[in-house]
């Protein structure tokens, strides 16, 4: 058997990575995918411990972050076209219309 | 159980890489397609972890739905050639990564002192993760959260387009 600790790991290898991307990539797409990839290593640690515990609330845990997740997708791919449309750029560094 | 140890390396090790290659590509395609592949090697680790409906729902839903939207933005957006040049870096996006690095270090040291217990047999292996089983679940202990998720789902198809609409 696989020890639970293997998934945790993939997890948070998972996780860095696409808190890596949220920081190193300055297209609003690539980010917006980095983001995509953290939420699933939460979904991976969700579904990890609940195998482990035998617990089948992890799994209805994961199915509303897949649902919040594909929300977020739709709104998020909103705002980029929104910017694209009045900006003509979808550089993240770009777009800093409140900051200024 | 030597099958399930050749099974989760053969998916964990491509997940890490096509999850890197989000980070690699040089143009959104190809980092819409490497995460495409990154789904799909997760939903085989769910499959591992008798996750069933959950690993369907990460194909349908994530593999399907969500890279099929942003496959649509990018090709809407139609960014120049000059997005394929790589970018200027920042003495902040490396410090940023460096971050994420120690977060890495954290989260595997946390990690290192749980006991190292093997998952033992399930109680009711066949009836783990089915329909039948997060069903029952969801329409009975998460009943609340599942209706508000359709009004979240209802709410965010109608701010989407409010956003993205020209015109209303």
């Amino acid at each position: 058997m696989v020890p639970v600790t293997w998934y945790l790991w993939l997890a948070a290898i998972l996780f860095t990575i696409g808190l890596s991307g949220v920081l190193l990539k300055r297209n609003a797409l690539i980010v917006m995918m980095s983001v995509e990839l953290m939420l699933n290593a939460a979904n991976l640690t969700f579904l990890a411990f609940a195998r482990q515990s035998g617990n089948i609330g992890g799994h209805a845990i994961a199915f509303f972050v897949i649902a919040v997740a594909a929300a977020e997708a739709a709104v998020g791919l909103a705002i980029v076209i929104a910017i694209y449309r009045t900006r003509g750029d979808v550089n993240v560094d770009e777009v800093r219309a409140l900051h200024e | 159980m030597q099958a399930e140890l050749v099974l989760f390396w053969i998916f964990a090790v491509p997940l890490v890489l096509t999850a890197l290659g989000v980070l690699i590509a040089r143009s959104p395609v190809y980092a819409a397609m490497n995460l495409v592949a990154a789904f799909f090697c997760l939903a085989g680790i769910y499959v591992l972890l008798t996750a069933h409906l959950i690993a369907f729902m990460q194909i349908l839903v994530y593999a399907g739905a969500v890279m099929v939207l942003f496959l649509f933005v990018i090709m809407l957006l139609s960014l120049g050639d000059e997005h394929l040049q790589p970018e200027r870096r920042r003495v902040m996006q490396y410090v940023g990564v460096g971050g994420a690095l120690g977060l890495l270090s954290v989260l595997v040291a946390a990690i290192s002192r749980l006991p190292d217990q093997a998952m033992g047999p399930l109680a009711n292996p066949d009836r783990f993760g089915t329909v039948k089983a997060v069903g029952q679940v969801l329409y009975t202990q998460f009943l609340l959260p599942f209706e508000v998720t359709s009004l979240l789902l209802l709410v965010a198809i109608v701010g989407a387009v409010v956003v993205a609409k020209e015109r209303i």
